[in-house]
């Protein structure tokens, strides 16, 4: 036992290292369950602080860039709003129901703090949190497509993946023909994704346009995703191997929404009610 | 001792605010991404207990994590290069000069110092990006991502060294 102990203390820096060592590659490849790791992450009060105050020396940079995508939203929505002769509910926040599904989203506005694109797994802060009714699991937006998802919220930021994270994927169908298939990010490009799934029978054509599916809760139906820029149909395989070129240039990315759809709980019991419901597969 | 402490620790953040708000930004064509922050364990000085060497390199790579969502990728690279910290110096100095206590190009010589560079941070970006793809599938693109984003990492090294660090 003392020989253990000596040992122990003279190799004090080996066991040390193997310690620490195997700490991080547990965190590496245990990735999920320390999600709730919740001071690990960009979302912490300390780092949200740095990248928004650095953040709000930069922004003034894009400013020009800014303006004139949110004018063209403003312009879109006017024109969408005075054909429907909707009512506005609220300046801050915006009640739509979304096609003939009664599903009720709610859209928060957030300004992106830090964002990353070269990474094989990117993530984008943002500057609101759970003070500002934001939650895990709800859908990101800018004003030309859809960006992502948020995983870790603080009281004030909130951390999402970024559509280029390998970790994540979502439905996404063709708006011609309401083919769906998931959309996945290859690792190499910020400006493409694939979309997979999409059966060989289908016609498909450069230019299609890519829109979500809507079969999750996070996303209304028929946010833009991106176009069709390239398509094969690999040898053996039933499906196309479809290039999508993603409609939001998330190299410049400013102000996004997020969705807060108001029925997801009610949609989530269902799910679970029918899952744990005896006599069904 | 408190004047070396904060020394220290202001080298800490400034690192630390620098690869988190600059150079993690800085993309050429996706291959280049430089990580300077390991210049901290580079000038510790060399009585540095290995206890704390380690340590220091847990928390400085644990800090980087945080901020770029990536839990344990950066700790891991960082301590190991803190590991292999004192053998590496040991291997390159000659047994019969004076080595001098702190590791920084005043103290050495031009390609003493180079060389330690060159080795911790190729080897420091080995370990990274492998662990970050996490695939050998791309063994040769990720190869050419470790030594274009070394080079870099080399470079603004050495020139911090003669624009900042240099009392």
């Amino acid at each position: 036992m003392r020989s253990l102990v000596r040992y122990l203390l003279k190799n004090h820096a080996f066991v040390l290292f193997v310690l620490l060592e195997t700490l991080a590659l547990v965190m590496v490849f245990n990735y999920n369950s320390f999600q709730k790791a919740k001071y690990l992450n960009s979302s912490s009060r300390l780092t949200g602080n740095v990248y928004n105050m650095f953040h709000s020396v930069t922004g003034y940079f894009g400013l020009a860039g800014v303006n004139e995508e949110l004018a063209g939203e403003n312009a879109r929505l006017r024109t969408l709003l005075e054909n429907h002769g909707g009512k506005i509910a609220g300046v801050d926040t915006m009640f739509v129901f979304a096609g003939e599904t009664n599903t009720v989203f709610r859209f928060v506005p957030a300004m992106v703090i830090s964002n990353s694109v070269n990474r094989p797994s990117n993530y984008i802060t943002l500057n609101k949190g759970s003070k500002d009714g934001i939650k895990p699991d709800q859908g990101i937006i800018s004003p030309k497509g859809i960006v992502g998802v948020v995983a870790q919220v603080s009281e004030s930021y909130s951390m999402g993946l970024s559509l280029l994270n390998r970790r994540w994927s979502v439905s996404a169908k063709l708006q011609k023909s309401g083919y769906y298939g998931s959309l996945i990010w290859q690792e190499n490009d910020y400006r493409y994704a694939g979309l997979t799934e999409i059966p060989l029978h289908v016609e498909i054509a450069k230019g299609d346009t890519v829109v979500t599916s809507g079969y999750s809760s996070i996303f209304p139906e028929g946010i833009l995703v991106g176009t069709i820029s390239n398509f094969s149909r690999p040898d053996g395989d039933n499906y196309y191997s479809i290039e999508v070129e993603l409609a939001v240039d998330f190299k410049s990315l400013s102000y996004v929404e997020i969705i807060e759809n108001q029925d997801k709980q009610e949609i989530n019991e269902l799910k679970n009610m029918l899952r744990d419901a005896p006599g069904i597969d | 001792m408190l004047q070396v402490l904060i020394k220290y620790i202001t080298m800490f953040v400034v690192l630390v605010l620098m690869q988190v708000l600059v150079f993690n930004q800085v993309q050429f064509s996706g291959y280049v991404n430089p990580f300077i922050y390991i210049l901290f364990i580079l000038l510790l000085p060399l009585s540095t207990p290995h206890y704390l060497l380690l340590f220091l390199g847990f928390f400085i790579g644990l800090t980087i994590d945080a901020f770029s969502n990536s839990l344990g990728i950066h700790a891991a690279a960082t301590v190991f290069i803190a590991f292999i910290r004192p053998f590496v110096i040991r291997s390159i100095s000659n047994r019969e000069e004076d080595r001098s206590e702190y590791p920084g190009l005043k103290q050495n010589k031009f390609s003493w110092f180079l060389y330690y560079t060159f080795i911790m941070v190729f080897i420091h970006h080995f370990i990274l990006f492998y662990l970050e793809f996490f695939t050998f599938s791309h063994f040769f693109t990720t190869f050419l991502r470790v030594i274009l984003s070394s080079v870099f990492s080399i470079f603004v090294i050495v020139l911090s060294q003669f624009l900042i660090f240099r009392e």
